[in-house]
């Protein structure tokens, strides 16, 4: 067996050490070695944006990240948008506008969401879309996503444009 | 995924080393690399992470051009402004290759030495004159980008070699680059037709005293429209300039028949895209102070 190695990240602003294969993907330890399995599995290739988490602030699927590549890194994930006060605006503009069914593209789409806010606080809808053409969701036809993204721009907007 | 052992030396020389010695393979964004070992379309004992070598992370614009390390991400690419103001054509490229997710991984280094004859950037690095540097243990070589696919999934690198940065001439005077490709859905897919171009026009903005149009999609591996390019030069800036440069290229392509498209629709975007993409790049020559 190849070697393990002892990789330290800081997961959601608290440092983490695990043991992990160089085969191991990010996704594979968050979801098994650290049971944070709010971050879902769906293609396993990169193409649909379920497992989507922030690796240095930029959103990367976790299935096409090894976790050895990730010592040192800073990794956010859908565990960490939710303060202790509760949900963000974010998240209660998804729920608000039904921008979800059966709900695994939900984590995937909120952190996409979540760098494209940071990144630009008031999107068109065409900006949106384009954003997130890498996630996919195969219940809700996209429109009611859409109007949740514009509805939470709004929402960060009146709270002084804030993401956080 | 089968084991491999896993490396991410942070010199160029380690890192050449280290691919020499063991056939390792280079590991860059792993948009494609990661996905192939799952699949076991490649088959390695060992992964060699470059992305910490400073060689490969250069990202410089000055008076000679553009050095563009190979492992700088579509992403950081995106947002830099002397690359938006000079190289507008990379910016097409790597703001639609995959999905915000791929691109912030994704290189245009690993897009080039994946070497897949529809890759979005291939067409555009030629367009722009891109230059590749290929280093391996017995020293450093240049390498035009027309030059280094040398078939579908195939290139010039011999074994333990890496490609560490590729380097753009800088445009001058009226001189701007546009790439565009056709796919059957608005975003997230594969080239049934990529065209980049560059022109550079006179001081009037009327006439064309340079270009270079690549084509991608369209052959075995993406080339350089050399015919194309001839028939540009000394041409004034008309529609029908650029519909007969559209009917040139259509010349000098061999498409085949897969499941986005067929040789006949392959013909026929070709023309219409090579007309579109030197249109545009024109338009964005003429709105450059000379």
């Amino acid at each position: 067996m190849a070697k393990q190695r002892v990789v330290t990240t800081k997961v959601n602003g608290t440092e983490k050490s695990f043991l992990c294969e160089p085969r191991q993907t990010l996704l594979e330890v968050l979801r098994n070695n650290l049971d944070m399995t709010g971050t879902k599995e769906g293609c396993s290739n990169g193409n649909c944006g379920a497992c989507t988490v922030l690796l240095n602030g930029d959103p990367v699927t976790s299935c096409l990240v090894l976790a050895v590549e990730c010592d040192g890194a800073e990794v956010e994930t859908i565990e960490g948008v939710a303060t202790k006060d509760g949900l963000t605006p974010l998240q209660n503009a998804f729920l608000e506008n039904a921008a979800l069914q059966c709900g695994i593209c939900t984590p995937g789409f909120i952190m996409s969401t979540k760098a494209l806010l940071k990144q630009n606080p008031d999107p068109s809808e065409e900006e949106i879309r384009f954003f997130l053409a890498g996630n996919l969701c195969r219940c809700t036809g996209y429109d009611k996503i859409i109007d949740a993204v514009q509805d939470a721009a709004k929402r960060q907007c009146g709270t002084g444009c804030c993401n956080d | 995924m089968r084991e491999f052992e896993f490396e991410s030396p942070d010199s160029l020389a380690g890192a050449i080393q280290l691919l020499e010695s063991s056939k390792g393979k280079p590991l860059a964004g792993g948009t494609d690399l990661i996905d192939h070992l799952r699949t076991g379309r490649v088959v390695t004992d060992l992964v060699v992470d470059i992305k910490k070598i400073p060689e490969l992370n250069v990202l410089e614009i000055n008076d000679e051009g553009l050095r563009l390390g190979a492992a700088v991400s579509c992403r950081k690419i995106c947002a830099n402004a002397e690359i938006k103001q000079h190289y507008p054509a990379l910016i097409d490229v790597c703001s639609i290759i995959g999905g915000i997710q791929i691109q912030s991984r994704a290189s245009v280094g690993g897009n080039l030495c994946n070497s897949g004859a529809a890759a979005d950037s291939t067409p555009a690095l030629i367009a722009l004159g891109g230059v590749c540097s290929v280093t391996g243990s017995s020293g450093t070589r240049e390498i035009p980008v027309e030059e280094f696919c040398t078939g579908p999934s195939q290139n010039v690198l011999e074994p333990g070699e890496l490609v560490t940065e590729i380097k753009f001439p800088l445009p001058v005077g009226k001189s701007s680059n546009h790439y565009q490709r056709f796919i059957p859905r608005y975003e997230m897919d594969i080239a049934v037709v990529g065209v980049g171009a560059s022109l550079t026009l006179d001081d009037s903005g009327e006439n064309i005293t340079a270009a270079r149009v690549g084509l991608g999609a369209v052959a075995a591996k993406p080339f350089l429209a050399e015919k194309v390019n001839e028939f540009l030069i000394g041409k004034s800036v008309t529609e029908a300039t650029f519909s007969e440069a559209g009917e040139i290229a259509k010349g000098l392509i061999s498409p085949i028949d897969d499941h986005r498209g067929t040789v006949e629709f392959r013909l026929q975007v070709t023309s219409v895209l090579v007309k579109r993409v030197l249109t545009e790049a024109a338009k964005r020559a003429s709105e450059k102070a000379t």
